[in-house]
């Protein structure tokens, strides 16, 4: 057990599966070094952000393989390669890139299962960057998980944190089927402890990560965090709020936000995506089927408005949901009367 | 440091405990206190526990407040008799606080106490060392031959957090984790007794222990006696807490339970069973296990270790009727509402060195851990 980042427990889920699995293999733009460099400067990147550093040097190159950008070719190649025994980690740099890779993932990857009658499996784990806060502009900044989440035959993870990345990471990796592992790239610098052995964390089981009986806020990704500390401090002025980080969108585990809404009563749902058919109205709906008659306040989502990612920094940062609004979210469902 | 004067500090419980907040005070300043008496309730990012005074003296001075927060070590009364001035104590106070302040930076600069990793016996086995205290330059002094701790099925050397140091104020003090828990190798052979006291031997060689005394609970409590009745020679005194190996019965449903839980919900309805309190069965606790249970090889550790040890809801191993042939004292301590292993098991044992203590489950070391301290103390000191 030591103190890890976010980046450093991806990359150590990485290395330990290739270890362990020979059939582990990693692709993408940049994974290495980039195309673009000079011989000898192979590891010069490891990747945009650095996830992906060190692994040529350990495995080589025929494990640790530098794409052209074409995703589109890459991506397929990928699809591939899993559907015929080796299972892939391919890295989607951005997640706003799948715009050229999509049918690929969805109509390939996603469906060889059940169009092969179930005789085919597609162990392939794409990872992919997402998220606001980096200026990084409209088309590098989406959180595009609910578009995967739409579609049946794809597994979506969102590690909220360096402990979840790495066991959700090798849980994808030994997973029989595609699975889209999204990294928010704010969170690559955060840090806890994080066991040196490798471990899985399952599929379809939330984690609760504060008890409060006021409120149940649900929350992904980058904003479980915004929802832990909005829990803290309303702790302290006796505001009891649950959260819930459901650690995967498909498969969802529906009945642990039933019951603590059941519990708590009220519901906020926090969701980075824009705000048409994302997670928080998938939520909302799901809970007021099931849940409805336990609601004592109307259900709140704070989502960022239905823009394109601001570049300005200043709108860019009024466009995420900051701890502020989830606050003010609370304290309006707690009133409601 | 003045005469007659003395703190009442901010305990450490466990290995990741670095401070602790005051969650309500039993006693008021001016109130006499006596040693052992439990004298203010103290939270922790991982348990509740209530402290226990170490020394017996009017409670002159109360210097923290319920909700306050503080390091280990820090000040949370004073203890002196009436022949020391108010103003002797403010001005002890004050100096206190300016020491600490140096004290902490130095601690935090220094590393803090962690758990090593010794080969032994072909496998990696993680343990805690803890001794007396002793300022820099001078010898470690310490009673007598070490203490070797061992933790229970599922568990691992942190069960013994409130155990350990209390024990390291005069000795020196190993807890162990066994094959299988903890930070140590996941390779637990056969899965039965036997593995793990041959482990514990090859533990003691490779650190060159040649007598210890051996404290073990539940499982590890087997484990003692195994290694006791093996090694007799190099067994100074035996102490079983909640201890299997005294008869076959023994809560299947609560190890099948253990081994098969993985959720969140599923575990704590199983860790409650441990405890005669079940509010002591915290998120922190829960996400322990749960971290534990998740790591490659545990699921299938604990498994091996069920078929081995207790297979069929039955411990496989029995030595009751072996207890005569121990040439070392031997004490049993149990909870009294311990719902694992029968509290009728301590029978085994000579009623004299039979401890049954009111108020505590199977994990009575943590939940009667003065009273456990004691009867550990006497037991290493006696023999």
């Amino acid at each position: 057990m030591s103190i890890k980042s976010y980046r450093e427990a991806v990359n150590e889920a990485i290395v330990q599966e290739m270890r362990r699995d020979e059939t582990v293999i990693i692709m993408g733009e940049d994974v290495k070094g980039g195309m673009g460099g000079s011989a000898g400067v192979d590891e010069a990147w490891g990747g945009v952000l650095g996830v992906t550093k060190g692994l040529v040097a350990e495995f080589g190159h025929d494990r640790v393989l530098d794409t052209p950008i074409t995703e589109s070719g890459f991506i397929g190649a990928a699809a591939g390669a899993a559907a015929t025994g080796l299972r892939p980690v391919a890295e989607l740099m951005f997640a706003d890139f799948v715009g050229v890779c999509f049918d690929q993932i969805f109509n390939q990857a996603g469906k060889f299962r059940y169009m092969f009658g179930g005789k085919a499996v597609t162990p392939l784990t794409i990872r992919t960057m997402y998220g606001a806060g980096m200026r990084a502009a409209s088309q590098h900044s989406q959180c595009l998980y609910p578009i995967f989440t739409h579609m049946p035959g794809l597994k979506v993870v969102l590690p909220s944190s360096a402990y979840e990345a790495k066991g959700l990471l090798i849980q994808a990796i030994r997973d029989d089927d595609p699975v889209v592992f999204f990294e928010h790239k704010m969170l690559y610098d955060t840090t806890e402890e994080v066991p040196d052995e490798p471990y899985t964390i399952p599929f379809g089981e939330a984690n609760v990560t504060r008890e409060g009986d006021d409120v149940t806020i649900v929350a992904f990704g980058r904003m479980v965090r915004f929802a832990n500390k909005v829990a803290d401090k309303l702790e302290a002025e006796g505001i009891g709020c649950t959260v819930v980080d459901p650690r995967t969108t498909s498969p969802l585990d529906g009945d642990t936000i039933i019951e603590c809404v059941e519990d708590t009563g009220r519901l906020v749902v926090v969701d980075e995506a824009s705000p048409r058919c994302n997670m928080a109205t998938d939520i909302s709906a799901l809970v007021s089927a099931n849940a409805f008659r336990a609601l004592k306040a109307p259900i709140k989502m704070v989502t960022p408005p239905h823009t394109p990612v601001p570049f300005a920094p200043e709108i860019e940062d009024l466009y995420v949901p900051s701890p502020e609004k989830i606050e003010a979210a609370v304290r309006e469902v707690v009133g409601y009367s | 440091m003045s005469e007659g004067i003395i703190v009442v500090p901010m305990p450490k419980w466990g290995l990741s405990m670095t401070e602790g907040t005051i969650v309500e005070w039993m006693v008021e300043e001016g109130d006499e206190i006596s040693a052992g008496e439990e004298i203010v309730e103290i939270e922790t990012s991982k348990i509740t526990n209530v402290y226990e005074a170490a020394v017996s003296g009017k409670l002159r001075r109360i210097t923290m407040a319920e909700g306050d927060t503080a390091p280990i070590g820090a000040m949370m009364g004073i203890v002196a008799d009436d022949s020391v001035s108010d103003d002797e104590i403010d001005a002890f106070i004050e100096e206190f606080e300016k020491e600490f302040a140096v004290l902490v930076a130095a601690m935090e600069a220094e590393a803090a106490l962690e758990p090593e990793i010794v080969e032994a016996g072909g496998r990696s086995m993680r343990y805690l060392r803890m001794g007396p205290v002793v300022a820099e330059g001078e010898e470690e002094k310490s009673e007598g031959d070490p203490v070797l701790l061992l933790h229970g099925f599922g568990g691992d050397l942190n069960n013994w957090m409130f155990n350990q140091p209390a024990l390291a104020e005069n000795h020196i003090v190993y807890a162990l984790d066994l094959p299988g828990h903890g930070g140590s190798s996941k390779d637990v052979g056969a899965g039965d007794i036997a593995t793990m006291s041959d482990a514990v031997i090859a533990f003691m060689d490779a650190l060159g222990l040649q007598k210890v005394h051996l404290a073990g609970h539940s499982m590890g409590g087997a484990v003692a006696l195994d290694v006791a009745l093996k090694h007799g020679d190099r067994i100074g005194s035996v102490s079983l807490v909640c201890s299997a190996g005294l008869g076959a019965e023994i809560n299947g449903d609560y190890l099948s339970g253990f081994v098969n839980a993985a959720k969140r919900k599923d575990l704590k309805l199983v860790a409650q069973q441990l405890f005669a309190d079940e509010s002591l069965v915290t998120r922190d606790l829960l996400d322990d296990l749960l971290k534990f249970k998740r790591i490659d090889g545990v699921q299938d550790a604990l498994q091996t270790m069920l078929k081995g040890m207790f297979d069929g809801g039955n411990q496989a191993l029995v030595l009751a009727d072996r207890i005569s042939e121990l040439g070392m004292p031997v004490q049993a301590i149990w909870g009294a509402e311990d719902r694992i292993v029968p509290v009728a098991h301590a029978e085994a044992i000579p009623k004299a060195q039979r401890h049954v203590l009111d108020g505590a489950g199977h994990m009575v070391h943590l939940e009667k851990a003065a009273d456990v301290n004691r009867l550990l103390g006497e037991i290493i000191s006696s023999s």
